[in-house]
């Protein structure tokens, strides 16, 4: 049975993981190209900017998502759960969609600065600290805390020698997560950051696609890779801090104090705003080409004629169909790969932790280099699949597998394995026993991993990049280009789009959304 | 010496404590006794400032300490499950309101194997409190409340969840640390037995059918 279930998400993963990364460092294996990309001037420039402004990021999310966390976490108010839907969903959104919603929302002086990228960033991912602080949080009883003030602990004492000591393995895992995100980030930083900010995802992807340097760009990719690995490896080991073990307890109150009862809401009421401007800016601008409002954007969105008979080559509408398409097809392939993983890694146990690791290995690779090393890899008779339009849709799966994984195995895992012995005392066969205890189990959570495949492939945009035809571009793509294109109409367009996009994605997510995305990207 | 006077509490509609009064006099170690849901544990913590009361106040020594931040009362509170601090070992729990207050570090290792030996723990400073049996928890947990000098001590429940063997000895050992430091206290419970042999007075709220 293992070896069946366990058959097909290897060869997925095999065929088109393992060998166009394989592609990938044996054209990095070559010295010359080595010296040579490390040796051109620009690279110094780029590594810096990938560094600092991860690190920045990654600082300014710490300090601006704390109080929400902690707000959202420790405190029961009317509103609560929508709020932290409202906060969360943002994580997931298509980078496209953030990086448009900023520059709607961003006056143009910023627009093509590092500002514009942190800020983006922060946005993004408030969340993560939304969910991991919460979580530990969650287990830290209110009286902890109120024990030390009873010792003689001003609050900032309180939050200096009892909350952030406890809170340590959170928020290293919530730094680690935020920084890998930054520091991989594509889509944000080529709408937002301009010429003069690349980071190493912007630049592989502007030599590979627009240099047609494919040596210089597989380097890259393998340097970015080794300082994943790094980083992984490092909070990894910070992470594995033995947990500890809490009181019971309330975790969670109303505000009693005058005090809270003035800083809570205020907190409550940033919080939305500073979700809810970019977007809403985003809306404005849809309805605004040049300087009044107007419906045109979105009356000409079915039409990619600029003026009659002039084409700008790019089909707002027909990009929508095309996402569309792709999503479905990505999403199909990510729930049976993904949910037959699952099924193997659980049954396997032992032998079932390398399929997992395996599995997850895309999430550690960033999108860039997945569609970077198919673009590369399939390229050749028998395996010429760059005109095939099912080669986007499967790139996009690659890299929503592991948010299937993720959502299933927990919930097999949690079964306790008396259950098929009772199952099977009760008359049931082994195989039957499996099916009724194992299978019937999968669907809610595989169906959440299908909603997530859906949302992943209708934002993918770094894979994308380098797997999209002309006249086949998905919506990420179509508003990348929107928005480089030149007048008031097809910025407005770009915006209009990026609003149905959003529009999608958020639908998909609050639907499947019942908290496990971040748990899967967390871990 | 405490005084408590006309407290009331309201969560949403319902009234947990209406208009409580009592006092205790310094050096007294008093009891309240009620069963559970009586507002007992409401009660110690509009006296330590958790929470703020709806109406009435609380007086220390003559002053009005209603609207005093919990860390500047003088007030400990040794909570129901203890609270311990789960980063710190045993020692780093019971310095830990002498280090809040700016203690030198040979004073703060002067009061904890103090109080370690107060409560029967000598040796235990570099002890994990996660492993701890439920009796020395107890122990720590007064000895870290009794640390900074409060005022006076609450007490939630001290020795719940312990068996019967050991609360009562341990009940009685409580009894003599407290007498021995002269602390006042102020110790709510639903238990009969714990009251009588650790309290001066006990006073009832509710319905007493224990």
């Amino acid at each position: 049975m293992v070896p069946a279930l366990t058959a097909l998400p290897l060869l997925v993963l095999l065929v088109f993981y393992a060998w166009p990364l394989g592609t990938l460092l044996a054209r990095v294996l070559r010295p010359s190209s080595i010296t040579e990309v490390l040796g051109s001037p620009g690279l110094g420039r780029v590594l810096w900017f990938t560094a600092w402004q991860a690190l920045v990021s990654t600082a300014a999310t710490l300090v601006i998502g704390f109080a929400p966390a902690y707000v959202l976490a420790r405190y029961r108010f009317p509103g609560r759960r929508l709020t932290v839907a409202i906060v969360t969903v943002p994580f997931m959104l298509p980078t496209v969609v953030v990086g448009a919603a900023f520059l709607a929302l961003l006056p143009e002086g910023l627009h093509d600065t590092a500002f514009a990228v942190v800020v983006a960033h922060v946005f993004f991912n408030v969340a993560v600290m939304v969910r991991l602080l919460g979580a530990m949080w969650a287990v830290i009883p209110t009286d902890l805390t109120a024990a030390a003030r009873t010792l003689g602990a001003s609050p900032a004492q309180v939050l200096r020698h009892v909350v952030l000591p406890l809170m340590r393995p959170a928020l290293w895992a919530a730094s680690s997560v935020v920084f890998l995100f930054t520091f991989t980030s594509f889509g944000v930083v080529k709408l937002l950051g301009g010429p003069g900010n690349a980071t190493l995802e912007v630049e592989i992807a502007r030599r590979a696609t627009m240099l047609g340097d494919i040596d210089g760009a597989a380097v890259l990719s393998v340097l970015q890779l080794i300082v994943l690995g790094v980083v992984v490896w490092w909070s990894a080991r910070w992470q594995r801090r033995a947990a500890t073990a809490f009181a019971g307890g309330q975790t969670q109150r109303r505000a009693r104090s005058r005090t809270e009862r003035r800083w809570i809401p205020v907190v409550v009421a940033l919080t939305l705003a500073a979700m809810l401007a970019p977007i809403v800016a985003m809306v404005a601008r849809s309805f605004r080409p040049g300087d009044h409002w107007s419906l045109t954007a979105w009356r000409t969105l079915g039409n990619d004629e600029v003026r009659p008979g002039i084409s700008l080559g790019v089909d707002p509408l027909a990009s929508l169909l095309v996402s569309l398409r792709y999503a479905v097809v990505a999403m199909v392939i990510s729930t049976v790969v993904g949910g037959l993983a699952a099924l193997a890694i659980t049954a396997a146990r032992r032998h079932g932790r390398l399929l997992d690791v395996g599995l997850m290995l895309p999430l550690g690779t960033s999108a860039v280099t997945i569609g970077f090393g198919m673009l590369i890899t399939f390229d050749t008779d028998p395996v010429d699949w760059r005109a095939e339009w099912w080669l986007v849709p499967l790139g996009h799966a690659l890299v929503a597998i592991p948010f299937v994984v993720r959502s299933v195995v927990p919930v097999l895992r949690a079964i306790p394995t008396d259950q098929r012995a009772a199952a099977t005392t009760l008359g049931a066969s082994p195989l039957r026993a499996w099916y009724e205890v194992e299978v019937r189990r999968t669907w809610r959570p595989l169906a959440a991993g299908a909603g997530f495949a859906a949302a992943i492939s209708l934002g993918e945009f770094g894979a994308t990049t380098f797997l999209t035809r002309a006249g086949r571009d998905s919506m990420p793509i179509a508003i990348d280009q929107l928005l480089g294109r030149t007048g008031d109409v097809p910025r407005a367009q770009a915006f209009a789009l990026a609003v149905v996009l959003f529009a999608i994605t958020s639908a998909v997510i609050v639907i499947a959304d019942r908290g496990e995305v971040l748990d899967a990207r967390g871990s | 010496m405490l005084e408590v006077r006309d407290l009331t509490v309201r969560f949403a509609d319902r009234v947990v404590l209406d208009a409580l009064s009592l006092t205790v006099a310094t050096g007294e170690v008093l009891a309240v006794r009620g069963p559970s849901g009586v507002g007992k544990s409401t009660l110690l913590r509009v006296v330590a400032g958790l929470l703020p009361p709806d109406a009435g106040g609380v007086w220390l020594d003559g002053d009005d300490i209603t609207h005093v931040a919990p860390h500047r009362r003088r007030i400990g509170l040794m909570f129901q499950d203890e609270q311990l601090f789960p980063h710190l070992d045993v020692a780093a729990n019971v310095g830990f309101g002498p280090r809040m207050a700016g203690a030198s570090r040979a004073d703060v290792a002067a009061r904890t194997s103090e109080l370690l030996t107060v409560v029967g723990l000598e040796g235990f400073e570099s002890r994990r409190v996660t492993n701890l049996s439920g009796g020395e928890a107890k122990r720590v947990a007064l000895a870290r409340a009794l640390a900074p000098r409060p005022a006076v001590l609450l007490m939630d429940e001290p020795l719940t969840g312990l068996d019967r063997e050991l609360h009562d000895r341990l009940a009685t050992e409580l009894a003599a640390v407290l007498r021995a430091t002269g602390t006042t206290a102020l110790l709510v419970t639903h238990d009969h037995d714990e009251a009588a042999i650790m309290a001066d007075r006990t006073v009832v709220l509710g319905d007493d059918d224990v």
